[in-house]
């Protein structure tokens, strides 16, 4: 079997639910001839026609908003948005429908909707394309928000945030697009929405993590080891709902937690994490939870990219400092 | 009920102008300014810079020394036009392609290349205190320049906000939104719709079912009209009536310039992958310099020197404006805080500090690795 890339098994993912489910729709902008910016789409209209796999006028309210009417009349919606720079013109369409049309109806009309967007820095890119802002979705009750980290976990991830009866935003870390390779069986096999994936077994730091980040998370892990640190790493891949059990299971057992994630500290997903671990693994916690994190400070262009998001120097660093409490 | 049967209560017409023709042949009445050789070589003169300071930019991306850029390449006479017709304390709203229009208002080829190279001091515009930076979020500046409008109208200036997006744009809610308030308040501002063709790789016919573009501004209770936006000196023309309107408290007016997109989307699109070079080289029979090159050999003595002087002239200050560029001083890391707010919170000071310990760190390891 070929290995494939995170951007390849999103293509995988998307031919694949399209072949199986005649509701299944693909569209945004530049989806359709184009095959995407990144290519995600890639040979899609042609395999499964322009009236599925569709090219939208530049419009994104529009495009939230008819993949919200499309999920109510039981299609399959999965939408583009370029880059993430560009996804708030959806947020009223998603925090005031696409959210609540379970709840406003009783479960009499529901929003099975898929909003893919690339998102993260690292990539030297313009101003607006480099934005890590999950929080803002991840803030919003009745969404699911899930950030795929490997071929795989795209794969079997994006097929079951398609599947899922609920909304989904689905944030693909593009830095690591086509960073790395894994063989992925394309058996159609979804990944559960609600479990983080554990990337590394250790017993004395546990990590946890998400998107771009996992790459040089486990590189610190890998640097660690060799002086005899061994660390647990999380990815959490579904940022929301959180699968605090899984976290609260590895604290356990090390006692230390290290969180790194490339947006903003402040109201970051981390700051919930570091705040359930008080809530309930307080007791087993040796030393105060770090977070590793973007800074406060708007995503700067890219010649200053690489001092904003975190290194794997600056983890280890913060590994070792929760390792310095007894 | 057939039309006929109905009363008809509202009709509209869209009008399209061009003086000067492919040829370069003078198709209507000469506008007065451009009776005037030292007009059309100012003219001329800009819309030869920017394709020469355009080719070096995509040259300076290809070599790694840029990042990615979005090229003007065949659509210099719209920002040519709107950059000579507005006054110094106008407001111009651009998108990333409007480079001619910047250049004539005091924005820096210099700067323009920081931008593109990653640097946020390419909008700081040292010579140009009223414009917007470069709008990337599509047609978010809109709404932003009906309020600029606003501010210039409730101070009883006679200054004008002038708007420029692209025919993707005007598929936005915030066009609408944009074009409905300048209506509604009739604010002074100029709303221009480049119609280049294309939106990334989506063509225009798929863009809109509309007829023109210009006509969306019917439904906004405004004049739309539509120009020749490779014919410089209809472009000149027609954006300056509207400006002066504006200023003149008539109210506001879109303009759709017909261009075409000669080169890929930005340096990092391949528009090889959805559409024809054939309909490409069909458009270089309409390039708007060699159409007022054409003019300016038949009317005013224009020949071979004069053209190769002038572009040895341009090429040396887009070389300079590299050298500047290559030779920016580095940004200091720390100073992505500088700029957040008016003073830095306490609550930030720690965070700033780690930026610049690390950068410090950095460097060092820089010098001994
Ligand atoms: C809100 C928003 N959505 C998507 C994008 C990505 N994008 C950048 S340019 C572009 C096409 C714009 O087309 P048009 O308005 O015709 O302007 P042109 O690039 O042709 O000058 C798109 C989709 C963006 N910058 N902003
Ligand atoms: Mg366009």
């Amino acid at each position: 079997m070929a290995e494939i890339t995170i951007l390849e098994a999103v293509n995988l993912a998307l031919a694949r639910a399209l072949e199986e489910n005649p509701d299944v729709v693909v569209f945004g902008e530049d989806v359709g001839v184009n095959g995407g910016v990144f290519r995600a789409t890639e040979g899609l209209q042609k395999r499964y026609g322009a009236e599925r796999v569709l090219d939208t006028p530049l419009a994104e309210t529009m495009i939230a908003g008819m993949a919200i009417g499309m999920a109510a009349q039981g299609l399959r919606p999965v939408a583009e948005v370029q880059f993430m720079g560009f996804i708030y013109p959806t947020i009223e369409q998603m925090i005031c429908h696409a959210t609540r049309l379970r709840n406003r109806t009783r479960g009499r009309i529901t929003c099975p909707m898929v909003l893919r967007a690339p998102y993260g820095g690292g990539i030297h890119a313009p101003e607006h394309h480099s934005e890590s802002t999950e929080a803002i979705f991840a803030h919003m009750p009745g969404l699911r928000v899930v950030i795929p980290s490997s071929p795989l976990r795209a794969y079997g991830l994006l097929l079951a945030a398609i599947q899922d009866p609920d909304p989904v935003v689905f944030l693909e870390p593009k830095r690591i697009y086509r960073m790395m390779k894994q063989e992925v069986p394309d058996d159609g096999e979804a990944l559960p929405l609600d479990v983080c994936f554990q990337l590394r077994d250790g017993a004395d730091v546990t990590l946890v993590t998400w998107g771009a980040m996992t790459h040089e998370t486990l590189q610190a892990a890998e640097q660690l080891a060799a002086e005899g640190i061994s660390c647990d790493v999380l990815d959490v891949a579904t940022i929301k709902p959180l699968d605090m059990e899984t976290i609260l299971n590895s604290v356990a057992k090390t006692g230390r937690c290290v969180i790194i994630h490339e947006a903003a500290r402040t109201g970051g997903v981390g700051a919930e994490i570091a705040a359930q671990l008080a809530e309930h693994g307080l007791l087993s916690l040796f030393a105060p939870v770090q977070r590793v994190t973007g800074y406060d400070t708007i995503m700067p262009m890219f010649k200053l990219e690489n001092d904003y998001m975190p290194s794997t120097e600056r983890i280890i660093t913060a590994v070792k400092k929760t390792l310095e409490e007894a | 009920m057939t039309n006929e049967e109905k009363k008809c209560i509202a009709q509209f017409e869209i009008h399209h102008t061009q003086l000067l023709n492919q040829a370069g042949e003078l198709v209507g009445p000469l506008p007065d300014f451009a009776a005037s050789y030292e007009t059309l070589l100012a003219l001329y003169r800009t819309m030869v810079q920017t394709r020469t300071f355009d080719s070096k930019a995509i040259a300076l991306q290809r070599t790694g020394k840029m990042g990615t850029y979005s090229s003007s390449m065949g659509q210099e006479a719209v920002a040519t036009g709107i950059g000579h017709a507005m006054r110094f304390e106008d407001v111009l709203l651009p998108t990333y392609r409007e480079y001619a229009a910047q250049f004539q208002r005091g924005v820096a080829m210099s700067e323009i290349l920081r931008y593109w190279g990653g640097d946020e001091r390419g909008m700081a515009y040292a010579n140009q205190p009223h414009d917007m930076p470069i709008t990337v979020p599509i047609a978010t500046h809109v709404p932003q320049c009906a309020g600029i409008a606003y501010a210039m109208k409730l101070r009883k200036e006679a200054r004008v906000a002038v708007c420029v997006l692209g025919d993707g744009a005007t598929s936005k809610g915030d066009f609408y939104e944009g074009i409905n308030l300048a209506g509604a308040w009739q604010l002074p501002m100029v709303v221009v719709v480049t119609n280049n063709h294309w939106a990334i790789s989506v063509p225009r016919e798929v863009q809109t079912r509309a007829q023109t573009l210009a006509q969306k501004a019917i439904a906004a209770g405004i004049p739309g009209e539509q120009v020749d936006g490779n014919d410089v000196i209809a472009m000149r023309h027609v954006i300056s009536n509207a400006i002066e309107k504006a200023r003149s408290g008539g109210g506001p007016t879109l303009v759709e310039a017909m261009t075409y997109r000669m080169h890929d989307h930005t340096t990092a699109d391949d528009a090889s992958r959805y559409r024809d070079q054939s309909i490409v080289d069909e458009h270089k029979r309409l390039d708007p310099i060699d159409r007022l090159r054409k003019y300016l050999t038949a009317n005013h003595n224009w020949d071979d020197d004069k053209e190769k002087s002038l572009h040895a002239a341009c090429a040396a200050e887009v070389e300079v404006a590299v050298n500047d560029y290559l030779e920016t001083p580095p940004v200091p890391p720390e100073t992505m805080f500088d700029h957040l707010y008016e003073t830095l919170p306490d609550a930030l000071q720690a965070q700033r500090d780690e930026v610049e310990q690390l950068g410090k760190q950095k460097k060092g390891g820089d010098h001994h690795g």
